[in-house]
């Protein structure tokens, strides 16, 4: 078994585990995702079709209508958000949304974690520590 | 988080209930972002009203109940205060004033009423509108604000030189009644610098010309601050306005650098804060055509049946535009054409005659809302054509709808002859 470990600054707390859904395209929320589903649908988004739901999300950051934070909020109400949140790039729309989604969300990683996690590996996250542990799905 | 003493009273509950939520969100927001204080604001623009399905079916709590879930992240319902900082809604659910989309959601309308009197009665002033620059919130050099909207963001860092990050419906609620935003990003003056720069090969003059700019450069930088070179036309409100909202669209843009035109840019070099740019990007005919490309990546059928016009709400400029347009002439049977403008604005095209020559071609003038934030569009509508690149971007995401980007003359002909004939000449 791999087993990376990745540390990170706390952004909300919490403790998580799950498997990854990783995306190197920025996301949006308002006209990016779908509350009632968790999924992206953004025209030329490479997670098109996908759903966030219960899954590790592993993005760089958010981009779009500052209707962001909103739509993660509906996200969690709805019951779709992610179980954890790992992303690059501080933005006031990513901050809000994490505080928003109330679920473990790390940043400023020591290495990055879009080079390091895949999808469908597993991912522990203590936030409260800012540790990511990360067990690959073909190990 | 260091707190000022006022800042940790609202924190401990003396201003109340929904103040001490508000405190307690503007905290932990402000240590996600990693910030270490709060600053004073005296200008905020949110969103207040229930809009949208999904919020609406809040709407039977009523609207503390809307306030404290959707501003204020408070599973508590708590009475909202008067705000404490000048406040001004944003764009809304839909038109209530409009019979045709007051039809289509009677319920929705209703809702979007009690609403404007109950925010309204708290102070939030109904611009209803995503250009409140336009319909009197100019706010001035160097004002610290909190601002939702994208477009309205970007406007108000770059043409205007106030401060604001892209704030969201939960931290502009907390923001209207402390008068406290998290002291990070675009606050912050040496925030403010270029770190890309974007060299102009082709000639950038009209709407068209503005909007596929924006949207290249968004892809480009991204979440960056660009400085450009080579701009050779003055720009205006409405190409600025336009640029803006299509930047702030297929990227995160909350500022840019113009030399000679945005008033913080000295010089390309000032700008950069005299460090050399992180990357520079050329904007030549190639990446015009891409951008062109990709915001007609939707449309299939030449076949219109919905022209939109007005994403960012038109300037009154722009109203009488296509009133000159329309003169005299008639849309087909087969397509409508709304034209949206802040409703300030529209009573200045009622009183002028514009909104009577839009009428007579068979098109409507409406306000408060857009069809990407409403999601109605005419019924049975399958193929949009837009003179927005914002529009053009999200519409199709949203509703599934095919979408058309052209300038304002090309849809106003698709408008007229049921057909797309547009295109980037």
């Amino acid at each position: 078994m791999t087993r990376i470990l990745l540390h990170g600054r706390k952004v909300v707390g919490g403790v998580s585990e799950g498997e990854a859904l990783v995306t190197r395209d920025t996301i949006s929320g308002w006209g990016g995702i779908d509350p009632r589903t968790g999924k992206v649908v953004e025209t030329h988004h490479e997670l098109c079709g996908v759903s966030f739901k219960d899954k590790i999300l592993v993005f760089p950051g958010a981009k779009g209508s500052s209707g962001w934070s909103q739509y993660f909020h509906l996200a969690r109400l709805a019951g779709t958000a992610p179980k954890a949140i790992l992303y690059n790039r501080t933005t006031t729309k990513v901050a809000l949304g994490a505080v928003m989604m109330r679920v473990p969300a790390l940043t400023d990683f020591d290495r990055d974690p879009l080079s390091i996690i895949e999808n469908g590996d597993w991912v522990r996250v203590d936030a409260d520590q800012g540790i990511v542990e990360v067990t690959k799905k073909d190990s | 988080m260091k707190l000022t003493d006022a800042e940790r009273r609202m924190l401990d509950g003396a201003e109340g209930a929904a103040v001490q939520r508000a405190m307690d969100l503007l905290v932990r927001y402000g240590e996600a972002l990693g910030a270490d204080r709060l600053v004073e604001t005296n200008n905020v623009c949110g969103t207040f009203v229930a809009a949208g399905p999904m919020i609406r079916e809040f709407a039977s709590k009523g609207n503390d109940a809307i306030f404290s879930e959707f501003n204020l992240d408070s599973n508590e319902h708590v009475a909202m205060p008067p705000v404490k900082a000048y406040t001004c809604h944003l764009i809304m659910g839909i038109d209530s004033e409009h019979p045709e989309m007051r039809q289509l959601s009677e319920d929705a309308a209703r809702v979007q009423k009690e609403g404007e009197r109950f925010f309204g009665a708290k102070g939030v002033n109904m611009l209803s509108t995503c250009t409140p620059y336009q319909v009197g919130n100019v706010p001035v050099m160097g004002e610290h604000c909190a601002w939702m909207e994208s477009s309205a963001v970007i406007y108000c860092n770059s043409v205007v030189g106030a401060r604001t990050n892209t704030e969201g419906r939960e931290s502009t609620g907390a923001a209207s009644i402390t008068g406290r935003i998290p002291y990070f990003g675009l606050h912050i003056p040496e925030n403010r610098f270029a770190s890309h720069l974007v060299d102009v090969q082709i000639a950038v003059d009209d709407m068209m010309d503005w909007g596929l700019l924006g949207y290249a450069i968004g892809e480009m930088v991204e979440e960056d601050i660009p400085v450009f070179r080579g701009l050779t036309s003055q720009p205006s409100l409405i190409k600025l306005k336009h640029f803006g909202a299509a930047a702030a669209s297929s990227g995160g843009v909350e500022m840019y650098h113009m030399p000679g035109v945005t008033p913080e840019t000295k010089s390309e070099e000032g700008a950069l804060g005299g460090r050399a740019p992180r990357r520079t990007w050329v904007y030549g005919q190639k990446e015009q055509r891409a951008a062109y490309e990709k915001l007609n990546s939707t449309a299939k059928s030449a076949d219109v049946d919905f022209i939109m016009l007005g994403c960012p709400h038109n300037s009154i400029e722009q109203v009488w535009q296509v009133a000159r347009l329309l003169e005299g002439r008639r849309i087909s049977p087969n397509t409508s054409l709304w034209v949206f403008t802040p409703r300030a604005l529209k009573e200045i095209a009622d009183r002028s005659g514009y909104t009577d020559v839009i009428k007579a071609a068979g098109g409507h003038v409406l306000s408060d809302t857009c069809p990407a934030i409403s999601r109605i569009m005419p019924k049975g509508t399958k193929v949009v054509a837009t003179d927005s690149a914002k529009q053009a971007h999200y519409l199709p995401a949203i509703t599934g709808v095919q979408a058309w980007f052209g300038s304002v003359a090309d849809c106003v002909e698709a408008a007229i002859e049921g057909r797309w004939t547009g295109g980037l000449r």
